[in-house]
């Protein structure tokens, strides 16, 4: 039945987001492409000129540049590491049977629910605080000294941080997964004598592959722009300890003012951002077929 | 015999749950609690005992004026959402019925719209939204909204959608229904629970978004999340305070989250995992 007029109504209807979308992307992006060659101040707009590369080569020359991408991928890797295996781990243990199961899943999936700048506040000040944080309190308890958390180990809380907002969602996703693994095949498996290492390994972990390389994708996506919570809690410092790629853009662009630089990071940014987004696709595509 | 292991070992995994449910719970839960606290006690060492003074909402809307970032998050939320969502259903509902070649090229490269990092344009948009005097209004921040959130909503709906059987619209084809009848009869009562799970998802990735609210807004415009972020600057005797104003802040999209848990997984993974 796919006549022509039908054909036609389906592209008017697809039109306004396809074009949206598409404006959404070129503009802006043409835009940071065109201002990362121009020497653009916004203290001094009047004297704006074309700098070729220069600000690639400024940004590149800058140590802070080296520290940011490293920061960044800190960030990413570590997050992605505590809250696949966390959330492996928490799935596993609420797939037994438990009582007061719908309680224990709401408490687990709420951090996810907080906004960023509340949930790195909560911990900067009443978690992490070195005087008067939870921490503190404990280290006290035990006769230790209290350690200064964002000033010792900046980048550390703030994966902390972070990965306390992810986990919930790697742990949901992963639960749904395995709660769609087939009741009989876990019972084959354990009547031919497979222990729980066996059976987690041979039927649990193949089971979840796809649901786990979904968790790497979206997360990625996310994680790759941490910026609330650095902007609360260290501001990027101390020097450049905690800041990442995105907060050295921003740090250059509206603290420095500097348009040019700003840009060529942007251009930098995007660029790292579709070397991983070309892996990821490749793998989600894959598994998405199946 | 075997009953007794079965029960034994329910116990075991309940203790172990609750364990792990509540250390993660608890800087949420210890929010709440500091939010009752007077100021000295907030600062005061580990309890979990306040005195249950309601002082500090007081507080926070009296000198911070609450209600207005949070009447500013509910305008931004919900006026990006429906506006997404008024441009996305009709293409969601073409690529569900009319697919062609090109659909599903289409939509991941919708999803790939999604993969440009924030900050990368945060030059061009901070420019463009100055010049058009669209700096901290709540009209600029609804587009950004929308247009943040338009590959999802495409998403979320297209895979709510196709899961319609295309037989049912042959059937009442054969029965003679024309285009806006089979519109209002047969599609739209089956499209409306995946609407709504678009929506109340929609409403909270708006609601917690942190990045384009916090610097395209300084007071007007400001909703909750650039109001918390504010409350970074000055260190020192205000944690219950604090703690008020996040529990208010969080409150109504815990709760709205609670209810769409189950559509949580399937929006969020594209429908990829059910």
């Amino acid at each position: 039945m796919a006549t022509q007029n039908t054909k036609t109504l389906a592209r008017l209807m697809m039109a306004p987001s396809v074009l949206l979308l598409l404006i959404w992307m070129i503009v802006p992006l043409a835009m940071t492409l065109w201002f990362s060659f121009q020497n653009y101040n916004l203290l001094d707009p009047s004297n704006v000129s074309f700098t070729g590369l220069f600000n690639y080569q400024f940004f590149y020359t800058d140590p802070a540049f080296f520290q940011s991408i490293w920061n960044t991928l800190v960030i990413v890797g570590g997050v992605l590491l505590i809250t696949v295996i966390g959330g492996i781990a928490i799935a596993l243990l609420l797939d037994q049977p438990i009582f007061g199961q719908g309680i224990v899943r709401i408490l687990i999936i709420s951090p996810f629910f907080v906004m960023p700048p509340v949930a790195a506040l909560v911990w900067k000040n009443m978690i992490m605080n070195p005087s008067y944080g939870v921490f503190a309190d404990i280290s006290r308890f035990f006769g230790l000294r209290p350690v200064d958390w964002f000033a010792q180990y900046p980048l550390f809380s703030i994966v902390v941080i972070v990965a306390w907002q992810w986990l919930p969602f790697a742990t949901l996703i992963l639960l749904t997964a395995l709660q769609s693994l087939d009741g009989e095949q876990k019972e084959a498996a354990e009547m031919d004598g497979a222990n729980f290492l066996n059976r987690f390994i041979y039927l649990v972990v193949p089971h979840l592959a796809r649901s786990i390389t979904v968790v790497i994708l979206i997360q990625t996506i996310f994680l790759l722009g941490v910026y609330a919570e650095i902007l609360v809690t260290t501001n990027g410092g101390p020097g450049y300890a905690s800041t990442n790629l995105a907060f050295l853009i921003y740090r250059t662009a509206l603290l420095g003012y500097d348009v040019g630089g700003a840009s060529a990071g942007g251009i930098i940014a995007v660029v790292l951002a579709n070397i991983v987004a070309f892996f990821l696709m490749r793998a989600v595509g894959k598994n998405l077929d199946r | 015999m075997a009953r007794n292991v079965t029960t034994r070992h329910k116990i075991t995994a309940t203790v172990a749950a609750w364990i792990v449910a509540l250390i993660i719970f608890f800087p949420i839960l210890y929010t709440i609690i500091t939010s009752i606290k007077t100021e000295p006690e907030a600062i005061a060492g580990f309890s979990l005992w306040p005195s249950g003074t309601f002082e500090n909402y007081i507080t926070v809307q009296t000198q911070r004026d609450y209600l207005k970032p949070f009447m500013n998050s509910v305008i931004l939320s919900v006026g990006s959402t429906i506006l997404a969502l008024i441009i996305a259903i009709p293409s969601a509902w073409a690529m569900a019925f009319s697919p062609t070649k090109r659909t599903k090229d289409i939509l991941m490269w919708m999803l790939s719209t999604k993969m440009m990092p924030a900050v990368a344009v945060l030059v061009p948009i901070y420019l463009l939204f100055r010049d058009f005097g669209l700096l901290d209004s709540r009209i600029g921040l609804t587009v950004m909204l929308t247009l943040i959130n338009l590959p999802i909503v495409v998403w979320m709906l297209y895979t709510y959608f196709r899961e319609i059987p295309g037989e049912i619209l042959e059937a009442s084809r054969m029965d003679g229904a024309g285009l806006w009848q089979e519109i209002v009869y047969v599609l739209t009562p089956m499209a409306v629970p995946g609407i709504a799970s678009t929506l109340l998802l929609n409403i909270i990735l708006a609601w917690n978004e942190s990045f384009w609210t916090i610097r395209l807004s300084t007071t007007n415009a400001a909703p909750l999340t650039a109001f918390i972020a504010s409350f970074s600057s000055p260190q020192g005797l205000f944690w219950a305070k604090l703690s008020a104003a996040s529990t208010m802040a969080i409150a109504p999209i815990l709760i709205l989250g609670w209810f769409s848990q189950k559509q949580l997984v399937r929006g969020l993974t594209f429908g990829a995992v059910k």
